[in-house]
């Protein structure tokens, strides 16, 4: 029998975001914001109108916690993939909203090694699970988790047991275009963005930071790069998969032919069939430029996403460019873009925003939400022209996730 | 024989001392796991490695090597070593 845990605490607080009356109804369903951090995981609990919020949390204090989901296909399972800092990886489960939590039986791990062979491919061993994406809607119970280093699992039956999946993790070429842990970002190579086309299970996106963008047509039994258009550090060869560097790719609900990405190098733009990137980052203004984490797409309007750059010059900071956060959306596929920053810090605002770390709601408008590097959790109740603070002091947020219950 | 568990693992025990059986380290955690699923997986990795900053002590004296046999009068202290600031 799995370990069965209740969570630590679980607190109410005061409202602290206040919203101009609502122009037209409502819709009843809540929002609820699951952050996930470097020390925990915290439930935040919208009334139906998205003005106030109850906390409720911490859940796991004292764990690294990479991404918190709750599974839309139930509208009740929530995977959280967890570690401390000297225990391994694991992965907790609740159909409870957190009241209780079970560990999963066999969490992501590569395969064992062969005993006594000069291998090439020297057995691996998983650090983390980074990111967990829930399958088709036709396949109920079945989850993608990507790791770190980059590996790409699932699981049928809600989480409890996971194997390794697809041939890319012991795949010469893939193990080669991924590099080793010293190629990865600082807390180590990722593989994330997984994405399942809502039309078809069998069509899957992945992407991995480094070792580039690849597609599946075949329920991930072979995956091709998709990465023409796609720009390298200035002196690398872009043909060489392993330098391309993808942050974040989302592909539009309301349009699944069109992906966006946030890139190392750039922002971009992909409308299937056509193979190549188109950069729209470029219309960006030029003292902010288009690095950054966080893609975060319209649920019905494919025209429109939203970014939050940070600082890429010289020694990559890592911060909001010269102090002073924004996010920053297009309306228009990327031809032009415009500055959102009204409730934000005008200045002396060091954090940034990590690639899980923002997302948006599905109500009308659109609610954004993101977490910093600081411990933030900011949000949007009208698509990004007026932000507000929802909690502070929080660890440093690693992942922000918006689900619609009740 | 008698194993005693750093605090980080105590969610999976709720004791400090337990009772567990094996003829070597690694039938030992096979057995503890049994008893506290998921608590291998935690201590070692899926290459069978001890994961960083875990130790096994028998009987006083550190033990690297999993499959050092073991006899059913010793003791094993599992250590979890902190670092980082």
């Amino acid at each position: 029998m799995a370990r069965t845990i209740k969570k630590s605490t679980a607190r109410k607080h005061e409202p602290t975001v206040h919203a101009k009356p609502a122009s037209r109804p409502r819709p009843s369903r809540r929002v609820l914001v699951l952050v996930a951090t470097r020390k925990g995981a915290w439930l935040f609990h919208g009334d139906t109108k998205r003005n106030t919020w109850r906390v409720d949390g911490p859940h796991f204090l004292g764990h690294i916690v990479n991404h918190l989901v709750l599974d839309p296909r139930d509208g009740r399972t929530l995977l959280a993939a967890a570690k401390t800092g000297h225990l391994g990886p694991t992965v907790f489960r609740s159909t409870d909203f957190g009241r209780t939590w079970k560990e999963a039986a066999r969490p992501p791990a590569f395969a064992k090694a062969p005993d006594g062979l000069d291998t090439k491919l020297p057995g691996r061993v998983v650090n983390h699970t980074f990111w967990l994406t829930p399958c088709h809607a036709n396949e109920p119970r079945a989850w993608y988790a990507g790791t770190s280093p980059q590996g790409l699992f699932r699981t049928d039956d809600g989480g409890d047991t996971w194997e390794p999946f697809s041939i890319i993790n012991d795949d010469p070429q893939f193990r080669a275009w991924m590099g080793s842990e010293q190629d990865g970002t600082p807390d180590g190579p990722k593989l994330h963005s997984i994405i399942v086309d809502p039309r078809d299970p069998a069509h899957l996106y992945l992407a991995m930071s480094g070792g580039g963008v690849h597609e599946s047509f075949d329920r991930g039994w072979s995956f091709a790069p998709i990465v023409k258009g796609l720009e390298v550090v200035e002196g690398f060869d872009a043909a060489n998969i392993a330098f391309h560097d993808p942050h974040c790719v989302q592909l539009c609900p309301s349009n699944p032919d069109r992906l966006y990405q946030q890139n190392h190098c750039g922002i971009y733009r992909l409308d299937r069939p056509s193979k190549e990137w188109t950069r729209i980052g470029k219309r960006m203004p030029k003292h902010v430029g288009d690095i950054g984490f966080p893609m975060v797409v319209h649920p019905r309007d494919a025209d429109t996403a939203w970014v939050f750059p940070m600082d890429g010059t010289t020694v990559w900071p890592r911060t909001s460019p010269e102090g002073k956060p924004a996010a920053y959306v297009t309306k228009n596929g990327g031809k032009t873009w415009q500055r959102l920053d009204a409730g934000l810090p005008r200045n002396q605002a060091w954090w940034t925003v990590k690639r899980q770390a923002m997302t948006a709601d599905a109500q009308k408008p659109v609610g954004l939400y993101f977490g910093t590097t600081s411990g933030e959790l900011w949000m949007s109740r009208d698509e990004g022209r007026r932000w507000a603070c929802i909690a502070r002091h929080l660890p440093e947020i690693y992942a922000v996730e918006a689900a619609e219950v009740g | 024989m008698k194993v005693l568990i750093p605090t980080p693992l105590l969610s999976y025990t709720q004791e400090r001392e337990v009772e567990a059986t094996g003829a070597t380290l690694i039938e030992l955690l096979a057995d503890l796991n049994r008893q506290y699923p998921g608590l291998r997986f935690r201590v070692i990795d899926e290459q069978n490695m001890l994961r960083p900053h875990m130790r096994f002590f028998v009987n006083g004296d550190q033990v690297f090597n999993i499959t050092q046999p073991l006899r059913p009068t010793d003791s094993v202290i599992l250590v979890q070593a902190l670092s980082g600031g």
